[in-house]
C-alpha cells in the first residue's frame, strides 16, 4: 500500500482529505496529505510530536484553512459549505475542554443548539444517561475528575450525532480501566456504521487495540498507511512502537525503506 | 442566520449569570454610583452657580446616555471575553455556527444587560434626581438607538482587536470609552473643542447626540439632520465594525492564530 492510496468508497465516506498543504512561511507543516476516513471504521492518526496531527485535525475542524488541497465531510465541501460540513462533525481534544463554568447539562443545551439540534431535552437525557453522567449533570465541569472530563466531552461529541468524529488523544489523561471503558465506548460508535473516527493518540497499544487502519505522519507528510496489527512485521519491526520509534527517529529512511 | 446557534449564544450567558449571580453586580453597580455622584454634583452646581441654568438634564442625562453607551460596548465584549477567559474558541468556531450568528448572539446579550443598566439609570436619574428625561420625547428614543449601534459597533471592533492581539489585550479594550469620552462632548459643546478635536468628534456619533441633547434642553428645535448625520456615520461603523471582525477572522483562520489561541498572549 502506498502512502498516499485512498480507499475508494464514495457512499461510505465520511472524510476525504485531499493533497492538503500548509505552509507557514518557509516551513511546510503538512506536505500533500491525503487519506480519507469511511463511516463504520477508526483511523489512527499516529506520529511524533510536531508530525502535523494537530495541524490536520484543525484543518478538518475549519480552524485552519489550508494552503492548497481540499477537504470534503460526508460528501459536502468545507470550503463552500462550513457550516453544512461542521454540522456533521465533531470532536474531543484534551486541549479544547468544555466551558469549566457551566454544567454538564448546561454545556450539552449550550452545544447542542449551536449545532442546532432540534429535539435537545431528550437528546441531553440519552447522552447523560449514556455515559453515566446523570448524577452529575448540575455539576460544573471544571471540578470534575479527568475521567468525568473525558466522558463528558465525549458525550458533547456525540451531541449532533456525527458522521466523523475527531479524537485527539481522548485517553491521555484517563487510568487505565477509565480508558479502557471509553475506548469500549468509542468502538461501539463505529458497530452501525454511521460514524467514521479519526483518532490520534501516542499509545501505539490503544491503537492497536481500536484502529482498523493507522496512518503514519512525519515532517507534514503520510509516510505509512495500513493495518495497525500487520503493519509492522510488514515494515520489519515487532511492534506497532517499534514501527513508531523507527519512523519518528529516522523519517525520511524509514519512507525511502517502506515506499519501496 | 439560524435561529438556534444563536439562542445558544444568549443561553450560554443567561447560565453564567445564573450559576454564578454576582455577575449581575457590575451590571447595576457601576452605573448606579455615576449616577448618584453625577446627580449630588449637578445637584450641588445648581446651588452655587447662581446662573438659574438646570446642571441635572445636560449633566445627568450626558452621564445616562453615555454610560448606556459605554454598557452596551462592554456587553458585547465582556460576552466575547467569556469565551477568551474560558478557552472556548475551539469548540466554538469548530461548530457550525457562523460568525453573523455569534455577532448577533454577543449582540442580543447585550442589549439584554445594558437594558439592566438602563432601568436603574433611569429609576435613580428620575426618582431621586428629578431628571426629566422623557421630556424630550421621541427624540430620546432616536438618541438611544443611535448610541446603541455606536455602542455595538465598538464592542466589535474591540473584541476584533482582541482575537487578532490575543487574550492579555483585553486592557486595550477597558479604556476605550474613556480615551473616546474627550471627543463624545458629553459634557459641553463641540465648540468648545479645538478644531482638531472637532475633526474626530464628527467622526463619533455620541457626539451628535449630546449636542443634539443640549439643542432640544436649551428649547431649539429638534434638530433632525443632525441625527441623520449621526446615524449615518454610526451605521457605517457598525459596518466597518463587522468587516473589521471578518477579517481579523480570516486570518486567524488562514495563520492558525484560531487554533492556538488558548495561549496567554499570541505574539
Amino acid at each position: 500500500m502506498t502512502a498516499t492510496a485512498m480507499h475508494v468508497q464514495p457512499d461510505r465516506t465520511a472524510l476525504r482529505a485531499a493533497h492538503l498543504c500548509k505552509v507557514y512561511g518557509s516551513l511546510t507543516a503538512l506536505d500533500d496529505v491525503s487519506f480519507t476516513v469511511n463511516r463504520g471504521e477508526i483511523v489512527g492518526l499516529l506520529g511524533p510530536n510536531g508530525a502535523g496531527k494537530t495541524t490536520t485535525i484543525n484543518m478538518v475542524l475549519g480552524v485552519l484553512a489550508a494552503t492548497t488541497g481540499g477537504i470534503e465531510i460526508d460528501g459536502i465541501d468545507l470550503s463552500k459549505q462550513r457550516a453544512r460540513a461542521l454540522a456533521r462533525t465533531n470532536f474531543a481534544a484534551v486541549y479544547a475542554s468544555l466551558p469549566g463554568n457551566l454544567t454538564v447539562e448546561e454545556n450539552l443545551r449550550f452545544f447542542g443548539l449551536l449545532y442546532g439540534i432540534a429535539s435537545l431535552r431528550p437528546r441531553v437525557e440519552e447522552l447523560l444517561r449514556e455515559f453515566d453522567l446523570t448524577h452529575l449533570r448540575h455539576t460544573k465541569c471544571g471540578v470534575l475528575s479527568s475521567g468525568e472530563q473525558t466522558r463528558a466531552a465525549l458525550a458533547k461529541a456525540l451531541i449532533n450525532r456525527p458522521r466523523l468524529l475527531l479524537l485527539d488523544e481522548p485517553t491521555a489523561s484517563l487510568d487505565p480501566s477509565a480508558a479502557q471503558l471509553i475506548r469500549a465506548k468509542i468502538r461501539s460508535l463505529t458497530t452501525g456504521g454511521q460514524c467514521g473516527i479519526l483518532w490520534t493518540s501516542h499509545n501505539m497499544n490503544e491503537v492497536e487495540a481500536v484502529c482498523d487502519r493507522v496512518l503514519f505522519l512525519s515532517h507534514g507528510r503520510i509516510l505509512l498507511a495500513g493495518n495497525p496489527r500487520t503493519l509492522p512485521q510488514e515494515h520489519g519491526s515487532e511492534t506497532l512502537e517499534d514501527l513508531f520509534i523507527r519512523v519518528a527517529r529516522e523519517p525520511l529512511a524509514g519512507a525511502a525503506d517502506t515506499a519501496s | 442566520m439560524k435561529l438556534r446557534p444563536i439562542a445558544g449564544i444568549v443561553l450560554r450567558q443567561v447560565y453564567l449569570m445564573r450559576g454564578s449571580p454576582v455577575r449581575l453586580f457590575p451590571m447595576v453597580t457601576w452605573v448606579a454610583i455615576d449616577i448618584v455622584l453625577w446627580g449630588f454634583i449637578t445637584r450641588y452646581l445648581n446651588t452655587v452657580s447662581g446662573s438659574g441654568m438646570d446642571f441635572v438634564p445636560t449633566l445627568l442625562g450626558g452621564v445616562l446616555l453615555w454610560d448606556f453607551c459605554t454598557r452596551i460596548m462592554q456587553g458585547v465584549s465582556t460576552a466575547f471575553l467569556e469565551d477568551v477567559w474560558s478557552r472556548n474558541f475551539l469548540n466554538l468556531f469548530a461548530s457550525p455556527l457562523s460568525i453573523a450568528e455569534y455577532i448577533a448572539g454577543l449582540v442580543i446579550t447585550s442589549v439584554v444587560t445594558s437594558s439592566i443598566g438602563l432601568i436603574v439609570m433611569l429609576l435613580l436619574a428620575t426618582g431621586v434626581f428629578h431628571l426629566g428625561f422623557f421630556s424630550m420625547g421621541m427624540p430620546l428614543l432616536g438618541f438611544l438607538l443611535l448610541l446603541f449601534v455606536f455602542g455595538i459597533a465598538l464592542g466589535i471592533f474591540a473584541s476584533a482587536i482582541v482575537l487578532r492581539l490575543g487574550p492579555a489585550s483585553e486592557w486595550l479594550l477597558w479604556p476605550l470609552p474613556a480615551l473616546l469620552s474627550p471627543f463624545a462632548a458629553v459634557f459641553y459643546p463641540l465648540a468648545v473643542l479645538p478644531h482638531w478635536m472637532q475633526t474626530v468628534s464628527r467622526a463619533l456619533p455620541p457626539s451628535y447626540v449630546f449636542e443634539g441633547m443640549r439643542a432640544l434642553l436649551a428649547g431649539l428645535p429638534f434638530p433632525a439632520m443632525l441625527l441623520l448625520q449621526g446615524a449615518v456615520v454610526a451605521v457605517a461603523e457598525l459596518l466597518l465594525a463587522a468587516y473589521f471582525y471578518g477579517r481579523v477572522y480570516r486570518h486567524a483562520v488562514r495563520t492558525g492564530l484560531l487554533a492556538r489561541y488558548s495561549a496567554e498572549s499570541v505574539a
